[in-house]
């Protein structure tokens, strides 16, 4: 019996469970539901949530641990000449032989009586059932692949009764547990918590996960090369020619792409932040509910904006325009018509990256400027100070805490973004000041390094990872930086 | 008893005293809140160096009429008012008033206390700060050290003026808000429940200053307790359901009203 059928049947058995769960529960109290500890749809559940959930849990762990053991048990069996290959041809085999499994599945018996055990005409067989071989089968394999197949029926079926079983005993008993006074509700509600509990810590788990894989391939690659020159090397050269021909490994000094990363994203917060800033100010202090209800969606549909929209935007006109407005002005100027900006760019990635970031400032500081309460204005007011006054001798420095944690958290986002400046800045590791000039980050790096067609043992991979946990832990600080001081801010209204 | 008869006595030769001079006359002031109507054609006149209590239950329209005197209902959106009101002479809802100008004549002080989150000495630095009062530092200190006594509140203070006035607790805190309202120099301070989150022994400090205040200021205060009133003001009028219901003084109010609202409202059998 397949997968869905067996959920299908499960679902059933709890659908049933529950009507049958709140019937029983009303038939013990004669109708009378307010003599039941709990409303009858919480018999219901509970008998339900008996029949389902420890069947699927068993389901799933079946699902997942008898390939393996089928897997190890056949390996165990290989001949002992193949069983003294290496870890990877032994999977080979091992693919081989699932791989006829399959294909002896769709084959009728008299086929493959008719075959035997000639390997050659199996192929072929195998091949016009839409299954092919990566080469001749070996005899062993044969009979491999045949208890692969009886072994993973005989566990389908195993499996089938199991769950089965378990579904029906488990809405058995607890339908036995049914009684006027049986609080059916509590134990409802908990195994809702306890659903709860495990999406949350999906969540948590995953990150977790990350950031170990990401150590330890960041630790695979600092065994090729020193930490120390890595994070203080001021030369990017990773050699992609020379990667697996030994001797020569590249440079892959971090220097030079933190400080690409820092002078766009401060290029980027100096567009940002007055523009942001100044409109949020508007947005939350003078605009009236009816400019603001308008005005406030349409800034923030720039946040919905997909960044590699904005990375073209760079690439197509800003970088362009920036160009011939450089080439004009040195025109004008000095009569020489060559541009000093270039298409690519610093500048360019950072104005582009600034208008992105705009409705983050905005957005944030003004729920942040909101938020200081009304009582500080009108006392501000009411001793006669104006609007403009009020703002900024009240409302901003009572809202400055909050929005310096509004600025970091912006700031962590010019740090990772990437599509943007993939095609805006550049992909030159060099270290200048001129912001005219391209320079590169480390997202756009680390794009570069994983898109290539290396192996992923080499150091000029590996690097990626460890640019990643770098771009990780920096983010990381910012935001718990700006949590802090946000929540620090926070209990001064309390 | 007899306590109660020396301040009678007392403020009837204050009555004498001063004859009746108006600092602020509103003469037919109606409020509109979008299209609700909270304040109908209300005729109350203010008298000089005198405590005005407004009463009545909630909702009667006797916040709105205060803020309406230094014009902070403008910073409510929807609002609008129609009649006259005026301060001396001058008109407060003429085109060529400076509402500016006008709240630092008429200064006030809110429900909760609401010091700014700076110093204290910032805190009433700030009204002769932005109107320009004082010529230099030395100027500053005396104005501060000044509003602080006037607020009874120097001798609390005067060791921590440059720590937060955040800290102060509730009590101190609202005095610090009479003493900024104070700072300004204003003719008038506005009153709107001041001791409404105070507890007992705050409410007496404050309703003490409030007495004391009186001598350089006209005061209007708002206030839900008929003690309170009867403690501080000398002049008592009672709201209901946005009109004025009837203004008199605070002896008369009372102990024989003219009006049978108020004598149900003040023996508690409304509101």
């Amino acid at each position: 019996m397949n997968t869905s059928l067996i959920l299908l049947i499960l679902a059933f058995v709890g659908l049933v469970g529950y009507f049958a769960g709140g019937r029983h529960a009303m038939a013990l109290v004669g109708g009378l539901s307010s003599k039941l500890h709990s409303r009858p749809g919480y018999y219901g559940s509970f008998v339900a949530i008996w029949a389902i959930v420890p069947a699927v849990v068993i389901l799933f762990v079946w699902l997942v641990a008898s390939p393996i053991y089928i897997s190890s048990s056949i390996r165990g069996a290989f001949p002992e000449d193949v069983k003294a290959q290496s870890e990877a041809e032994q999977g080979l085999a091992y693919g081989m032989i699932s791989s006829i499994a399959r294909g002896m599945n769709a084959l009728t018996n008299e086929e493959i009586e008719r075959i035997g055990s000639n390997p050659v005409d199996l192929r072929a067989a195998l091949a016009t059932k839409g299954v092919p071989l990566a080469g001749d089968p070996k005899p062993y394999m044969v009979k491999a692949a045949g208890d692969l197949n009886v072994m993973t029926d005989i566990s389908r079926i195993t499996m089938t009764i199991v769950v089965l079983a378990a579904s029906l005993a488990g809405a058995f008993l607890a339908y036995r547990q049914i009684a006027p006074r049986f609080r059916a509700r509590n134990r409802v509600e908990k195994a809702i918590l306890v659903s709860l509990v495990v999406a949350s810590s999906i969540a948590i788990l995953t990150t977790v996960g990350i950031v170990l894989s990401m150590l330890t391939e960041a630790t695979h690659f600092f065994t090729h090369i020193p930490a120390w020159e890595f994070f203080f090397g001021t030369v990017w050269d990773p050699r992609f020619a020379a990667a697996g021909s030994g001797g020569s490994e590249g440079q892959f000094g971090l220097i030079p792409l933190l400080l690409g990363t820092l002078y766009i994203g401060f290029v980027a917060m100096l567009f940002a932040v007055p523009i942001g800033l100044f409109s949020a100010i508007y947005m939350s202090e003078y605009a009236s509910p009816k400019v603001r209800s308008v005005a406030k969606p349409l800034l923030e549909v720039l946040a919905g904006i997909p960044t590699i929209v904005y990375g073209f935007f760079a690439l197509t006109t800003v970088g362009p325009f920036l160009r011939d407005l450089s080439s004009q002005l040195n025109g004008l100027v000095t009569g020489n018509y060559s541009n000093f900006i270039q298409a690519q760019s610093v500048l360019t990635a950072g104005f582009v990256m600034g208008i992105m970031l705009i409705p983050y400032v905005s957005s944030l500081s003004d729920d942040i400027i909101t938020a200081v309460p009304r009582a500080l204005r009108d006392g501000s007011l009411g001793l006669g100070a104006t609007r403009s006054e009020t703002i900024k001798k009240v409302v901003l420095p009572a809202a400055l805490p909050g929005i310096v944690g509004a600025l970091l958290m912006t700031a962590s986002r010019a740090v990772g973004e990437t599509m943007i400046v993939v095609l805006a800045a550049g992909v030159a590791a060099r270290m200048q000041i001129n912001p005219f000039e391209p320079m590169t980050t480390v997202t756009v790096k680390i794009v570069n390094q994983l898109t290539g067609d290396l192996e992923f043992t080499s150091p000029q991979t590996l690097v990626a990872f460890a640019l990643g946990i770098t771009l990780f832990v920096i983010t990381l600080c910012l935001n718990i930086y700006a949590l802090y001081i946000v929540r620090k801010y926070r209990e001064q209204y309390e | 008893m007899n306590m109660m008869s020396e301040a009678a006595v007392e403020k009837a030769l204050d009555q004498k005293m001063s004859e009746v001079s108006y600092k602020m006359i509103g003469k037919d002031v109606s409020v509109y809140y979008g299209e609700k109507r909270a304040l109908f054609d209300v005729n109350l006149n203010v008298r000089e160096n005198t405590v005005t209590a407004l009463i009545g239950p909630s909702g009667c329209g006797k916040s709105t009429f205060l803020r309406t005197l230094n014009r902070m209902n403008d910073t409510i959106e929807n609002c609008r008012v129609t009649g006259k009101i005026t301060l001396d002479t001058d008109d407060i809802y003429d085109a060529n008033i400076d509402v500016v100008e006008l709240r630092a004549r008429v200064g006030m002080v809110f429900q909760k206390p609401n010091p700014f989150p700076k110093s204290i000495y910032e805190n009433i630095s700030y009204g002769p700060r932005i109107h320009g009062l004082a010529r230099n530092k030395a100027d500053m200190d005396q104005i501060v050290e000044a509003s602080l006594q006037r607020a009874g509140l120097w001798t609390e203070v005067k060791d921590r003026l440059h720590e937060s006035g955040t800290g102060l607790s509730g009590g101190q805190q609202q005095r610090l808000c009479i003493a900024r309202a104070v700072a300004v120099s204003p003719e008038v301070i506005l009153m709107d429940e001041p001791c409404s989150a105070l507890d007992p022994i705050a409410t007496a400090k404050v309703e003490e200053l409030i007495h004391e205040l009186r001598a350089n200021y006209t005061i209007v205060i708002v206030t839900h307790s008929m003690q309170q009133a009867a403690r501080v003001s000398q002049r008592t009028a009672m709201f209901h359901l946005g009109n004025l219901v009837e203004e008199n003084d605070t002896d008369k109010m009372f102990t024989n009203p003219d009006d049978q609202r108020t004598q149900d409202y003040i023996m508690g059998r409304f509101g």
